[in-house]
């Protein structure tokens, strides 16, 4: 998030900075994987779907998430449809 | 009588247990409420002097527990609040001195002593904190501000939770609003959010914690200060009451002043 202070300064408050990096190392501790564990989840995941469905890898959003003190691994894969134009 | 037990804890050392422990005993006490304080940080005890009743101690929790005095004997009434008592940690042991069970034990011996009986508990996430959180009916978690300590807070969150006795209430100790203002410190609403878990009290900083701990009077005994005012306030939101959070803000805290003056 950007407040008016950061747009003039250029730098963001240091309450922000404390919050933004406490959602991420608190998502790491809760799930006990690391940042780079959980991107080789994300590529192993990729991988399998992709066996049998195509997919655009750069449109692929894997992303771990908080709710209340659940932790969600959420997946977000557009298939491509280029057989439905094809046959359209 | 069947006491309430509550455990105060937190992960991180420093942020403020035990002064939370010696404060809302006196808040609760100021209530005619009987309460006992069992000081679990065996080998490191604090709570005897942030109470101001390091002189009094003849037995300790281990003495209890090793059969060497009866729990009576080890519970030090304080003069100035007679409803309220203080089982002492040995100084000259260490935690692998007490067991879960034997604290379990303990606690339910003295459930018809008192309406509640307050557990400081240790830091770290060990033996000492398992030994604290076994005979909990309820776990207070308090945190500062911090990144630290936030962290820590969420880690022994889920401990709680594992050992099934959460959830867990949160009271956030040490909170500068005029440094939230400037966007220099996590504010209440950041660090609940970021913990997910019930508020049950927010403390200010307040130099008069530390004037007080340094006489060993707890800051609660004199209701006039913003500190004291706040362990009032979550002592009666632990009875049950609900009371809305004290306003932190840079107008409040003047006209606060102001009448403290026109009182005086």
């Amino acid at each position: 998030m950007t407040t008016v202070f950061q747009r003039l300064t250029g730098k963001p408050k240091s309450a922000s900075q404390a919050k933004d990096r406490l959602r991420l190392v608190l998502i790491n501790d809760r799930s006990g994987l690391s940042s780079l564990e959980l991107e080789e989840i994300k590529n192993e995941i990729l991988q399998v779907i992709a066996r049998h469905i195509d997919i655009d890898p750069a449109a692929v959003r894997i992303n771990m998430t908080q709710d209340g003190r659940e932790q969600r691994l959420i997946a977000d894969i557009p298939i491509r449809t280029t057989h439905r134009r094809k046959l359209g | 009588m069947s006491a309430k037990s509550v455990t105060i804890t937190s992960g991180k050392g420093g942020v403020g247990k035990t002064t939370a422990t010696a404060n809302l005993a006196v808040a609760l006490a100021s209530l005619n409420q009987k309460v006992v304080c069992i000081d679990s940080d065996i080998g490191l005890r604090n709570l005897d002097v942030v109470m101001g009743l390091e002189n009094r101690i003849v037995y300790d929790l281990v003495d209890v527990i090793e059969g060497r005095c009866r729990l009576r004997q080890a519970m030090i009434r304080d003069k100035r609040m007679p409803e309220l008592h203080l089982i002492p940690a040995a100084q000259t042991r260490d935690k692998s001195s007490v067991s879960p069970s034997d604290m379990v034990k303990l606690v339910d011996e003295l459930r018809n002593e008192a309406d509640w009986i307050l557990i400081d508990s240790p830091a770290g996430i060990e033996r000492g904190f398992r030994n604290a959180i076994a005979p909990a009916d309820e776990v207070i978690v308090i945190t500062n501000p911090e990144v630290s300590a936030v962290r820590d807070a969420d880690r022994i969150i889920g401990l709680i939770e594992a050992e099934e006795k959460g959830p867990a209430r949160l009271l956030i100790n040490r909170l500068n609003p005029a440094m939230i203002k400037h966007g220099d410190m996590l504010s209440a609403d950041d660090v609940l959010e970021l913990l997910a878990i019930e508020l049950l009290g927010i403390i200010p900083e307040d130099e008069a914690v530390l004037i007080s701990t340094n006489r060993g009077t707890p800051v609660a005994l004199d209701g006039k200060t913003h500190a004291s005012q706040a362990f009032h306030n979550i002592a009666r939101r632990m009875m049950g009451e609900t009371v809305p959070l004290l306003e932190f803000d840079g107008r409040s805290d003047f006209l606060g002043r102001l009448s403290h003056l026109f009182k005086a």
